[in-house]
């Protein structure tokens, strides 16, 4: 998604001027924006702190400003100076992390982000958005720069299968239609459900929606999702995220506020159970939330039911 | 009225907000109101931007801004009430003035980079001013806001620092070995100055922007200024005036 997240950068620069600030990152991805941007590319150094309140005093005074850096570096890290510079300023700063959830891999457990948008969207006016897949970024890109707001970005690996089309990002999208109720999924990790839920019949598989945006999507739950859940009891979610303050947990308490109380299948990152590390495959694996287990498990639920 | 006389107004009119409102944090608000009050009414343009990056001097800040006239006596009696604007630490979003919420240490200085940055990619010539506690140089994201203002070239910033010695818990020099903070600065290569933060014609320095990084200007001040009992003392970090202190403060203050 780097990719196309720098294509998008650079299409949204040539429409207006805007400062991007990397701590020093974005080799064999960023040149291209750099090249643009001139002085208005800043590599702020290895200071993910100073960068993020740098960016705020930037937007302050009325410059546009997006920060960049591994994602567990931008968010963990600087997170006072985005609670506290950003936030509770009110100031429309654009976060990037880039390899979320376990995307990093094998590089180690401290650069993995299995809680990166549980912690921020506790804070004021904070907007979270996961493409699911490198298509979804520009549009991302676009809105986030569009909104008053503060927003996080959350990028990940594409995994959309070649010869599959999907709706355009949203904060709601059905990737694919099934008669067994509903799966919710955020992030990348879709397109590798997409591709296994293909090989099930309609009639006996779940429905597929993305959720893409937060905490829009959790206010603004479609009819038809809604209705679904409902009437089959049952709401699985797929994230790459631990379990507290994900997007199951939130999910399940908005449709709670309307009267639906389903049961939750939550497949989420379990973060390291053996005390062993390796590929994103591994962890997903471990965390028994790869598009096998996936299925298993909601074969399993669905006969309970 | 001469500037010791608009010091000796605002210190009364200081004394009396924390003292109606019963908060402390008085030593760190009279160490700094001689330079607040100057570059209020001597220095900040139109186009100036000021980070009070010592957020717990927002009394100072506050008496500052009611000496030019942009609050009012029933402003200052909200001050740490509830419903207020007026928090024991600047918020953000109703002032102009108060450009940025502080409070938490090691935010302004960063905040202020990008301020300066930005007013120079706009070919803005206004200048960002921040002030900064002593103390407060012991958090890691001012080395980082230091290193990238001085690479950044931000001439159009300028850091003052009241060095009044005394931090939360100790003497700067107790705690962290801060005594020769100067020395450490200068090996990064910007302008400094080292002033009487008290006196008037020295604080005039603030007015020379810097060439090739920020100008950051240490002003010598006395935590509690003015009032004896208060002096020097750690205490007056923290401590509410009760009435009795309150009559000396003001006796003192008043005294030509």
């Amino acid at each position: 998604m780097r990719n196309a997240a720098c294509s998008a950068w650079r299409n949204l620069f040539n429409e207006h001027k805007f400062a991007f600030l990397t701590g020093d990152l974005g080799f064999m991805a960023l040149e291209p924006l750099r090249d643009l941007m001139g002085p208005w590319f800043i590599n702020a150094g290895v200071a993910e702190q100073n960068m993020v309140s740098a960016a705020a005093g930037m937007c302050k005074m009325g410059t546009e400003a997006w920060v960049y850096s591994i994602a567990p570096f931008i968010y963990a890290r600087p997170f006072e100076q985005i609670r506290n510079d950003v936030c509770l300023n009110r100031l429309p700063v654009k976060i990037v992390g880039n390899g979320g959830g376990y995307a990093y891999g094998s590089m180690g457990s401290s650069h993995h982000a299995i809680e990166d948008y549980g912690v921020l969207l506790g804070l004021q006016g904070m907007q979270v958005f996961v493409p699911a897949f490198a298509e979804d970024v520009e549009p991302a890109v676009c809105q986030m720069s569009a909104s008053g707001q503060p927003g996080y970005l959350r990028l990940g690996r594409c995994e959309k299968p070649t010869d599959m089309a999907v709706p355009p990002f949203s904060a709601w999208r059905c990737l694919s239609e099934g008669d067994q109720g509903v799966m919710v999924v955020v992030g990348p990790v879709a397109g590798s459900l997409m591709q296994r839920m293909r090989d099930l019949p309609q009639d006996n598989r779940p429905a597929l929606w993305a959720l893409g945006v937060m905490p829009e999507g959790f206010t603004n739950v479609p009819d038809q999702l809604l209705q679904t859940i409902k009437n089959n009891g049952l709401l699985t979610v797929v994230e790459e995220h631990v379990a507290h303050g994900s997007a199951g947990h939130a999910l399940l308490s908005t449709l709670a506020q309307q009267g639906v109380t389903p049961k939750l299948l939550h497949c989420c990152a379990q973060g390291y159970p053996s005390g062993t590390y390796g590929s994103q495959v591994f962890h997903r694996l471990e965390s028994q939330m790869d598009a096998d287990n996936v299925l298993r498990r909601w074969q399993q639920e669905s006969m309970c039911l | 009225m001469s500037f010791k006389q608009l010091c000796q107004q605002a210190r009364l009119r200081l004394l009396r907000m924390h003292y109606d409102s019963k908060v402390g944090h008085l030593g760190g608000n009279l160490s700094c109101l001689d330079a607040l009050l100057y570059l209020h009414h001597h220095v900040l343009q139109k186009e100036d931007t000021f980070v009070l990056a010592k957020g717990h001097a927002a009394g100072a800040l506050y008496i500052a801004l009611w000496s030019i006239g942009r609050l009012t006596d029933g402003d200052l009696a909200q001050f740490h009430r509830d419903a207020t604007l007026l928090a024991g630490h600047p918020v953000a979003g109703w002032l102009p003035e108060i450009a940025v919420a502080t409070g938490s240490l090691g935010h302004g200085f960063p905040v202020s980079t990008g301020m300066a940055l930005a007013k120079r990619l706009q070919c803005n010539t206004g200048r960002v001013f921040c002030l900064m506690s002593d103390g407060e140089w012991q958090e890691g994201s001012n080395w980082e806001a230091l290193i990238f203002s001085r690479h950044q070239q931000l001439n159009n910033l300028t850091i003052l620092i009241d060095v009044n010695g005394l931090q939360g818990f100790g003497t700067t020099t107790e705690v962290a070995s801060m005594g020769d903070l100067h020395k450490r600065l200068s090996a990064f290569d910007v302008k400094i100055s080292v002033i009487d933060g008290h006196d008037p014609e020295q604080l005039a320095v603030m007015h020379e922007p810097a060439e090739q990084g920020p100008h950051v200007v240490f002003m010598n001040t006395i935590k509690g200024k003015g009032v004896s009992f208060m002096e020097n003392r750690l205490e007056w970090h923290y401590l509410p005036l009760n009435s009795a202190q309150y009559e000396q403060a003001r006796q003192e203050v008043e005294a030509p």
